[in-house]
C-alpha cells in the first residue's frame, strides 16, 4: 500500500499539488483521474521519486521515502515498475533486451534465468515471439504491452502507468486495461494508473482519486462515480456529448 | 549582469551534472560493453571524415606555405618544417577537434536529448539507475581514448596530404620537403598537441552530453540544445586553446 500524506508540490510560485492525502491499495487498480494539467503526472512523478514534494510524506508499505537513505531509495526503486505514456522503450534495443534490461542492471541472475523471465513476461502480455523486434517495428498497442512486460520484469510491488491508453483505439485500450487489471490481481501489486479515459475509469477503477487543479476533489470507485453529486467530478465525467446522453438516460 | 548570473547558474548545473556522471558504474560488464560500442561509433564512425579533412588540410597548408616562402634566401626544407609544426601543434588538434564537436558532439546531444524527451532517461531513473553515469560516462571515457588517437591519425594523414601534393605539383623538391618534415623534431610538440586534444575531448563530450541531458520539452528544444551544445563546446575549446598555448609554450 502507498500512503500519500499532505503532499504539496510547487513549480516556482505555482502550487501544482495542494495538500493531497490519499491511499493506494495493494492488489487493486488505483486510478488518478483529472483534466490535463490538473497535476496527475506531477503526483505520479512524486510517487516514483522523479520529483520531490516540498511538503508532505509518501509511505511505501510504511517506508517514508523522504527518510530513506540513498541505498534504501535505490532498493525501493527496484520494487517499482513504470509504464510511461510514450512507452519509453529503448530504441536501440530489441524487445527482449528492453525487458531484460532491468534484470541485467538490478539482478545477478544468469542469462538463462533472465531469458526465462523475459519469455514469461512477454507471454503474459501476449507478445510471445516478439523478442527480436525493435520498438520501431511495433504498433502503439504492442509498445504499451512491451512496456508493461518491462515494468513487471523485476516482479515489482508497485506498478505505475501514466496514461497507458493514450493514442490507442478503444478496443486496444480495453485490452490494455484488462491486462493491467489481470496482472495487478495475479501478482497482488499496488497499481496506480493515471488516466482521463472514461472507459478505463468505469472498467478498472477499484479506487479512483479525482484531482482538480492540484487538489484531491473526490475519492470513490467505479460503482459510485457515475452517481456522485460532486459537481467538479460531474463536469469532468459528463463533459462529452456521449456521456451527457448516458446521464440523461440514467 | 543577467547574462553573468545565467552563465554561473549553467556552470553550476554543469558541475553538479559531472558529479552525477563520475560515479561507479552499476555493472562493470555492461559499462565495458557500452564503452566498446561508443569507441567503435566514435572512432570508426569518424575516421573517413577525419582522413578527408586532414589530407586536404595538409595539401592546402603545403601549397600556401610554399608560396609564402618562395625566395632564394629561404631554404626549401622550411616548407616541410613549417607544415609539420603547424599540423602537429595547431591545425590537427584544434581544427579536427572543432570538426569532431560538430560531428560527434551533435550526435551525443541528439542521442541523449531524444532519450530525454521520450522519457527513456526517466525510465532509467525509475529503475534506480544513475542515468547520467550510465549514458554519459562511457561517452566521456571513450572520447578521451578515441579522440587523441584520431588526432594522431589525422596528423599522419595531413603530412601525407602535404607529401602527395609536393610529389604531384613539384613546387619544391620532394627530398627537401621530407628533410623539413624530419628536421628539428621536438617530442614536446606532440605532448602539447595531445594534452590539448585530451582536454578538448573532455570538453566536447561532457558539454554536449550536458546540453542533451538538460533538455526539457520536445523536438524544438532538442534542436536548440544541439546548436547550443556545439556553440558552447566550440567556444570553450577556442578559449582553452589560447590558455593552454600560453601556459605550455
Amino acid at each position: 500500500m502507498i500512503e500519500v500524506k499532505n503532499v504539496s508540490k510547487y513549480f516556482g510560485d505555482k502550487k501544482v499539488l495542494d495538500n493531497i492525502s490519499t491511499q493506494f491499495y495493494e492488489g487493486k487498480v488505483n486510478l488518478v483521474i483529472g483534466r490535463s494539467g490538473s497535476g496527475k503526472t506531477v503526483l505520479m512523478k512524486c510517487l516514483i521519486g522523479l520529483l520531490y514534494p516540498e511538503e508532505g510524506d509518501i509511505l511505501y508499505s510504511g517506508r517514508n521515502f523522504n527518510l530513506l537513505s540513498d541505498d534504501e531509495k535505490k532498493q525501493l526503486r527496484t520494487e517499482m515498475g513504470m509504464v510511461f505514456q510514450g512507452s519509453a522503450l529503448f530504441d536501440s534495443m530489441t524487445i527482449q533486451e528492453n525487458v531484460m534490461f532491468p534484470l541485467d542492471m538490478l539482478t545477478d541472475q544468469s542469462f538463462e534465468e533472465k531469458l526465462e523471465r523475459v519469455n514469461f513476461c512477454l507471454q503474459r502480455v501476449d507478445l510471445s515471439g516478439s523478442n527480436g523486434l525493435y520498438p520501431a517495428e511495433l504498433s502503439g498497442g504492442m509498445k504499451k504491452r512491451a512496456a508493461i512486460a518491462r515494468g513487471i520484469a523485476c516482479q515489482p510491488q508497485y506498478l505505475f502507468c501514466d496514461e497507458p491508453n493514450s493514442g490507442l483505439d478503444p478496443k486496444t485500450s480495453l485490452l490494455i486495461d484488462q491486462l493491467i487489471t489481470e496482472i495487478t490481481h495475479d501478482f497482488n501489486m499496488t497499481t496506480i494508473v493515471n488516466t482521463h479515459d472514461l472507459n478505463s475509469v468505469i472498467t478498472t477503477g477499484e479506487n479512483i482519486n479525482f484531482i482538480y487543479e492540484g487538489e484531491l476533489a473526490w475519492v470513490g470507485t467505479k460503482d459510485n462515480i457515475l452517481i456522485s453529486d460532486n459537481e467538479l467530478l460531474n463536469d469532468f465525467i459528463y463533459a462529452q456529448p456521449l456521456t451527457q446522453m448516458i446521464r440523461k438516460g440514467l | 549582469m543577467k547574462l553573468i548570473t545565467r552563465t554561473l547558474e549553467v556552470f553550476g548545473e554543469y558541475i553538479l551534472f559531472l558529479g552525477k556522471v563520475f560515479r561507479k558504474p552499476e555493472k562493470g560488464k555492461i559499462f565495458f560493453n557500452k564503452l566498446i560500442s561508443e569507441m567503435d561509433m566514435m572512432g570508426v564512425g569518424s575516421l573517413l571524415i577525419v582522413a578527408i579533412v586532414s589530407i586536404t588540410m595538409g595539401s592546402v597548408i603545403t601549397i600556401q606555405t610554399a608560396l609564402q616562402v618562395e625566395s632564394n634566401w629561404i631554404p626549401h626544407w622550411t616548407v616541410g618544417f613549417t607544415v609539420r609544426t603547424s599540423v602537429v601543434m595547431e591545425l590537427c588538434p584544434t581544427i579536427i577537434s572543432l570538426l569532431l564537436v560538430g560531428n560527434l558532439g551533435s550526435r551525443i546531444t541528439s542521442e541523449i536529448g531524444s532519450m530525454k524527451v521520450t522519457e527513456q532517461v526517466d525510465a532509467l531513473e525509475v529503475m534506480g539507475i544513475n542515468s547520467a553515469s550510465y549514458l554519459v560516462l562511457p561517452k566521456i571515457i571513450s572520447a578521451l581514448i578515441v579522440i587523441p588517437l584520431l588526432i594522431i591519425i589525422s596528423i599522419f594523414f595531413a603530412l601525407f596530404g602535404g607529401y602527395i601534393t609536393v610529389l604531384i605539383v613539384q613546387m619544391i623538391p620532394i627530398y627537401d620537403f621530407v628533410d623539413g618534415l624530419t628536421s628539428f623534431f621536438r617530442m614536446y610538440d606532440v605532448y602539447y598537441a595531445l594534452t590539448k586534444t585530451f582536454i578538448f575531448a573532455f570538453v566536447m563530450s561532457s558539454v554536449c552530453s550536458f546540453y542533451g541531458y538538460r533538455i526539457e520539452g520536445g523536438a524544438l528544444e532538442l534542436g536548440k540544445a544541439n546548436t547550443q551544445g556545439i556553440v558552447v563546446a566550440s567556444f570553450i575549446i577556442l578559449v582553452l586553446n589560447l590558455v593552454i598555448t600560453q601556459v605550455m609554450l
